[in-house]
């Protein structure tokens, strides 16, 4: 018997990898049920305003329909994420197109289109505000009152709970200010949303569906139907991507489909067809960011204001702490003497914006990483110096206080970023080449960081709980609501616990997320799987090789540890025996906060995340002045997120992030009217397809981390913050333009160039003291 | 099905599936992916965008790699049908599924069926493409989880497995 | 899927001769379908009009590509890929081998007719420029009969096009007096692949000492129809290349195209980089 070799860190077959090539994973709309009936939706034609009236075409035999209304609802009619603000289905008024009003179902699918458009509603309309800007003014108030009018949350976040000094902005060699935008994007999983849903008198409600969070859904249930969370059983099947669009979402069609299946007395499934998920569901949140950052002329950072605000759209959902993990990452991976963010997530008559990959993230990060090649430029350092000057290290205090104490080198990674794109020499053969060239080439870069997990006090409130059981021949067993939904939650903690037993990975199973047989492990978000989740897997399991210690050979045991030596038949003899003896066995692992960890919400301070994944993002681009399109060419993405549990996985959620910011950079725009999306369709919204992404070059650095298992830290948001910074810095070195504002496209470019002479570059308009200009020319003559 | 009666008559179609001759009454104008998922039962198909976008529902006609959800059932008179569940040969994975497995080329899945599909027809129509020709061939396909990556890799691997030189060994 | 099926009628005749008598004798118009790559998109979207549709795939009559000394002559139900994969079209019509592989993807390549994306009229569509630049002719037939007319002359205004009720597209003839000519085709869409053209030019010319001798410019998306820039073309005929030629032409082109801002683009947009692509073009010669 020798030591198996672990599997953790290499790249074992995905768990339901062999059912996905064969066509044979079971995603919502594969499934039948014995009498299943079908739902619709009856929605908002407007952006705002008050029903008046409610009228059913005569054409459309309706005794064969059950038609829903909020009047059916039996418990509260709200669809409930951190307020009860969202109505499961309107009643009164509706406060953006495509608000659920009435619910459909009908035993033929066929028929549904023609009768939902055959339910006539009337508005009296009331006038709608679509940008953060309308929302400001508070001409109309469309949410909340007094202060909180159209304003969701707000949060002041200051180093050291202090005001910036003014003698800082008046000393400062410069001041820089600059404006930074960045619009909505759609998740665009390749499956829409769908449930099943059955309700049972004496059992209650049991909704199977396409989803990240269980047990979301499992709360939202439980008011609408005012029962008991037992008597809300939440199944997710094979779920075909997410990204955050599943996170919330499925609490609203998940509601409403239960509702159908009690009034109907069938199983309705409510599955939406593209240009209905497109254009009702969740997108990230629009961003304006402002900077106003005091610098010294060696190129310190001294002070910086920034204000950050996002359009929630007319619900609050999830936007509070979607603005939390945007405001906390507002700083970036540098060292501020004086800092205050103010936040703030406004309403509008927009559907309402949720989840995606990043999570607030993306959008101030690309604020700052455009915002520190514009001050590099203003105080004439390169993008690479000026970063060089301000990193965060080992030792130093983040912007919210958290003393980074695990070990932190940007300077390495910014050195091996660019030394493996060989960004200087692309930086001088570009910049002889462009001035002849109607093809402008250029490189650029962003520097960043993702808090893995939950924020601040998040993770201690979720309280995790794991289990691992013995099944009845006698393998191990995962219960987690983690969900699997492409980026290989399954896979990784099956090989956690492998290693964590020693066992081979084939040997390990995990369970359908089924929250009547699973514990509530949190939801499937926030890079915190690998990390938290992770950790409890490998505790179960230890605890479970504890339980099955007195059954395993002597001396060979040593329980607890990962030297234990024995064969699977030795375990899985031990496992029958304690089977044979007890009946049963599972054993279970609890989120404990580590001791260390403090947040203070009021004061926005203290430890924001267990742990921090570390990026350089290198991108390379081609503007071609003939069509004034922009296309990324070449990319590099180099990130330390602690010990890869699986190469080809943690590749994999690189690579697929990278497209997703290439495509939030440069093509994807949603394009609104009056409210509406217009472009609901995948002909008209543009994600790059398999011949608009570069190569793209993933690289890690391992540092185990002390938080997760194995040394794991979260990786799935990571990649979405870094590329469109990254690309609208190469776009600036290609064309000497600044962009500031996503997303890019070649009618944005054509705009600027046609506006100005080619031949010059921009101006920068930095702000200057008077007196510091005339200082900084004396000093330079 | 009354589900199907409507205004029209009915029509039969006789089309070869993965092999086997089936029979279907139909609306003329319903869709080879809506007879496939609904009335043959095979969902291995499916349903991303409706429009001929995405490819998930894509599977081979007469050897030709369509999107199902553009052909009205009355045209596949005849053809011969080949989906993701008619690629294993003999229960066992076909190359290029066990490549997809290995190189990570599916990852959420729902695409994979249409990808695999689409490899396939690349792979019989150019048996050592070069990556570009691999991005052409796969560009009607959508993927959002991977970046394509992965799948480029897995269609390399696929092809070099189906070189003439491993035949012969 | 937004349409119910049960609603619509199609039948697939098994020769052309009897389609075209469904079609004179059906007091209601039949819509032709060939490869549903357009149709089928209009239904799945609950907004495909007409109810009764006449097949045209496979139709062998419809289906072929004939080379004959003078000429290639496309069948309207030809797809794509046919397209793409004959020897002859690719090596002396190279822009069309090129504008069919822009033509969406593969599969709808395997799906989508020659004819189809000329009869849907689409001001956008990917193989009418290089049609009109080509100066192809198009065969019409019907009961009545058959006429062959100039394909510049085939649509009338936006999406409306020569066809009779009754009458059917049946071919697309390519004279092959190619030799001696520079050719053109570039296509601005929203990405790379499965994209609709903001703006699309191909050019056929032929110039001596750098004077051009004849040029012919088909353009998509820059009026209601795919569109020849017959004042561009007038602004260049015996002109040499130079920078005051250049800026002719580019202000001939701002002032026969009437593009339009829509969901793809602006019109601004459209007109300038049309400009640009024929300057691209004429910097070559």
């Amino acid at each position: 018997m020798t030591n198996r070799p672990q599997t953790v860190g290499s790249s074992p077959i995905r768990k339901e990898g062999r059912d996905k090539v064969l066509g044979r994973a079971q995603y919502i709309d594969d499934i039948t049920l014995p009498g299943m009936w079908f739902g619709a939706t009856v929605r908002s034609s407007i952006p705002r305003g008050r029903i008046t009236s409610i009228s059913f075409d005569p054409a459309i035999p309706w005794h064969e329909y059950t038609i829903v209304s909020a009047a059916d609802i039996p418990g509260e009619n709200t669809i409930v994420h951190l307020t009860k603000d969202h109505p499961c289905l309107a009643v009164t008024h509706v406060n953006h197109c495509q608000e659920p009003i009435l619910l459909l179902a009908h035993p033929n699918r066929a028929v549904l289109p023609a009768a939902v458009a055959a339910v006539h509603i009337t508005y009296e309309e009331l006038p709608a505000i679509f940008t953060i800007e309308d929302s400001e003014k508070k001409e109309q108030i469309i949410w909340g009152e007094g202060e909180n009018a159209n304003t969701f949350k707000t949060y002041l976040m200051q180093k050291d709970q202090k005001p910036i000094p003014d003698e800082v902005w008046q000393t400062a060699d410069y001041i820089v200010e600059g404006e930074y935008r960045t619009g909505a994007q759609e998740q665009l999983y390749i499956e829409n949303n769908g449930v099943i849903a059955e309700y049972d008198p004496e059992k209650g409600v049991t909704v199977r569906g396409s989803m990240q969070c269980p047990f979301y859904l499992v709360h939202a249930l439980e008011l609408v139907f005012n029962l008991p969370a037992e008597k809300c059983r939440v199944i997710q099947t094979e779920t075909g991507g997410a990204f955050g669009g599943k996170e919330d979402f499925p609490s609203v069609i998940g509601s409403h489909a239960a509702l159908l299946a009690m009034k109907s007395a069938h199983p309705v499934k409510l599955c939406y067809d593209r240009a209905e998920d497109m254009a009702a569901t969740t997108k990230r949140h629009p961003s304006r960011t402002r900077h106003r950052t005091a610098v010294s002329k060696d190129g310190k950072l001294l002070a910086g204001e920034i204000d950050f605000a996002i359009d929630g759209g007319a619900y609050a959902t999830l936007s509070p702490v979607v603005l939390s993990r945007g405001t906390i990452h507002a700083p970036g991976p540098y060292h501020w003497p004086h800092l205050t963010v103010r936040a703030k997530a406004m309403a509008t008559n927009i559907p309402p914006h949720g989840a995606f990959r990043g999570f607030g993230a993306p959008q101030s990060i690309f604020a700052l990483e455009r915002h520190m090649d514009k001050i590099a430029k203003v105080v004439g350092l390169t993008p690479e110096e000026l970063r060089r000057r301000n990193f965060l290290g080992t030792g130093y205090r983040t912007a919210t206080g958290q003393l980074l104490k695990d070990p932190v080198d940007m300077q390495h990674l910014l050195t091996r970023a660019l030394e493996e794109s060989n960004y200087h020499a692309k930086r001088k053969q570009f910049d002889a080449e462009n001035p002849i060239s109607t093809i402008k080439r250029g490189i650029g870069f962003a520097t960043f960081f993702h808090g893995a997990g939950f924020t601040g006090s998040g993770e201690r409130r979720l309280n995790s709980l794991v289990e691992i059981e013995l099944t009845a021949e006698g393998r191990p067993r995962i219960l987690v609501s983690s969900t699997e939904f492409g980026q290989g939650t399954n896979t990784i903690l099956c090989q956690i616990a492998a290693d964590a037993l020693n066992l081979p990975y084939e040997e390990v199973l995990i369970a359908q997320p089924d929250t009547t047989l699973v514990p509530n492990s949190g939801p499937t978000v926030a890079s915190r799987t690998a990390m938290v989740v992770g950790k409890l897997v490998e505790r179960a399991a230890e605890s479970l090789l504890a339980s099955l210690a007195p059954f395993l050979p002597p001396l060979l045991n040593r329980a607890r540890s990962r030297a234990a030596q024995y064969t699977r038949t030795q375990f899985c003899h031990a496992a029958l025996k304690y089977l044979a003896q007890h009946g049963s066995l599972k054993t279970e692992a609890r989120y404990q906060s580590p001791g260390d960890i403090f947040w203070d919400d009021n004061t926005y301070s203290g430890e924001a995340y267990p742990a921090y994944a570390w990026a350089v993002y290198v991108a390379e681009v081609v503007v071609d002045t003939t069509t004034y399109s922009a296309q990324v060419t070449n990319f590099y993405a180099l990130q330390e997120v602690g010990k890869v549990l699986h190469p080809i996985l943690a590749a994999g959620q690189i690579e697929g992030g990278v497209a997703q910011g290439i495509g939030y950079a440069l093509y994807e725009k949603c394009l609104w009217r009056n409210g509406h999306l217009a472009n609901n369709q995948m002909t008209n919204y543009i994600m790059p397809t398999s011949a608009d992404l570069p190569s793209i070059h993933v690289s890690f650095e391992e540092v185990p981390s002390p938080h997760g298992a194995y040394g794991a830290k979260g990786i799935g948001e990571l990649p979405m913050d870094g590329p469109a910074p990254a690309i609208l810095n190469a776009i600036e070195h290609a064309t000497g333009l600044a962009f500031n504002e996503i997303p890019l496209l070649p009618e944005d470019i054509f705009e600027r160039m046609t506006r100005i002479p080619t031949s010059s570059t921009e101006d920068l308009d930095p702000i200057i003291d008077r007196d510091t200009q005339v200082e900084t020319s004396e000093v330079s003559a | 099905m009354q589900a199907d009666r409507g205004k029209f008559e009915m029509t039969r179609v006789a089309l070869t599936v993965n092999d086997e001759k089936r029979i279907v009454e139909t609306p003329p104008m319903k869709r080879l992916l809506d007879v496939l998922r609904e009335d043959l039962h095979l969902t291995g198909a499916k349903e991303g965008c409706g429009e001929g976008e995405c490819g998930a529902c894509a599977v081979l006609m007469n050897g030709d790699l369509v999107n199902s959800c553009l052909v009205p059932i009355l045209q596949t008179q005849g053809a011969e049908i080949i989906t993701i569940e008619g690629i294993a040969i003999d229960k066992k994975l076909h190359p290029i599924q066990q490549c997809f497995l290995e190189q990570g080329g599916a990852q959420c899945g729902i695409c994979t069926p249409g990808m695999i599909l689409a490899t396939y027809h690349l792979l019989e129509n150019i048996p050592q493409p070069t990556l570009l020709q691999i991005q052409e061939g796969l560009n009607g396909n959508l993927c959002r989880c991977t970046g394509y990556m992965r799948i480029f890799n897995s269609v390399l691997a696929a092809a070099a497995k189906a070189t003439p030189q491993s035949e012969t060994q | 899927m937004r349409s119910n099926v049960t609603e619509y009628e199609l039948t697939a005749p098994r020769s052309l001769d009897a389609v075209l008598q469904i079609l004179a004798d059906s007091p209601d118009r039949y819509t032709p379908i060939a490869g549903g790559t357009e149709l089928m998109v209009a239904l799945g979207a609950g907004r495909l009009q007409p109810k009764k549709l006449i097949s045209l795939w496979n139709l062998k009559e419809l289906r072929f590509i004939e080379v004959t000394p003078d000429a290639v002559i496309i069948g309207a139900a030809t797809t794509f890929t046919d397209i793409r994969k004959h020897p002859i079209v690719t090596a002396e019509f190279s822009i069309l081998a090129q504008a069919a592989s822009w033509t969406g993807s593969i599969a709808n390549q395997n799906r989508g007719t020659l004819g189809g994306n000329i009869v849907n009229a689409s001001p956008a569509a990917d193989s009418p420029p290089v049609l009109l630049a080509y100066d192809a002719a198009v065969t019409l037939v019907s009961t009545r009969g058959i006429r062959t007319i100039p394909y510049r002359d085939f649509h009338i205004s936006y999406k409306r096009t020569d066809l009779a009720q009754d009458e059917l597209l049946h071919s697309i003839t390519l004279s092959r007096n190619m030799h001696g000519y520079t050719t053109y085709v570039r296509k601005v869409g929203t990405r790379n692949a499965q994209a609709i053209s903001k703006v699309a030019v191909a050019i056929v010319a032929s110039s001596n000492h750098g004077v051009i001798e004849s040029i012919r410019i088909g353009a998509a998306s820059l009026r209601e129809t795919p569109a020849r820039l017959v004042a561009t073309e007038q602004s260049l005929l015996k002109q040499k290349i130079t920078p005051a030629t250049i800026a002719k032409a580019r202000a001939a082109i701002l002032s026969e195209t009437i593009p339009i801002d829509d969901i793809r683009s602006t019109a601004k947009y459209r007109s300038v980089v049309a400009a640009n692509l024929i300057e691209e073009f004429l910097q070559t010669l």
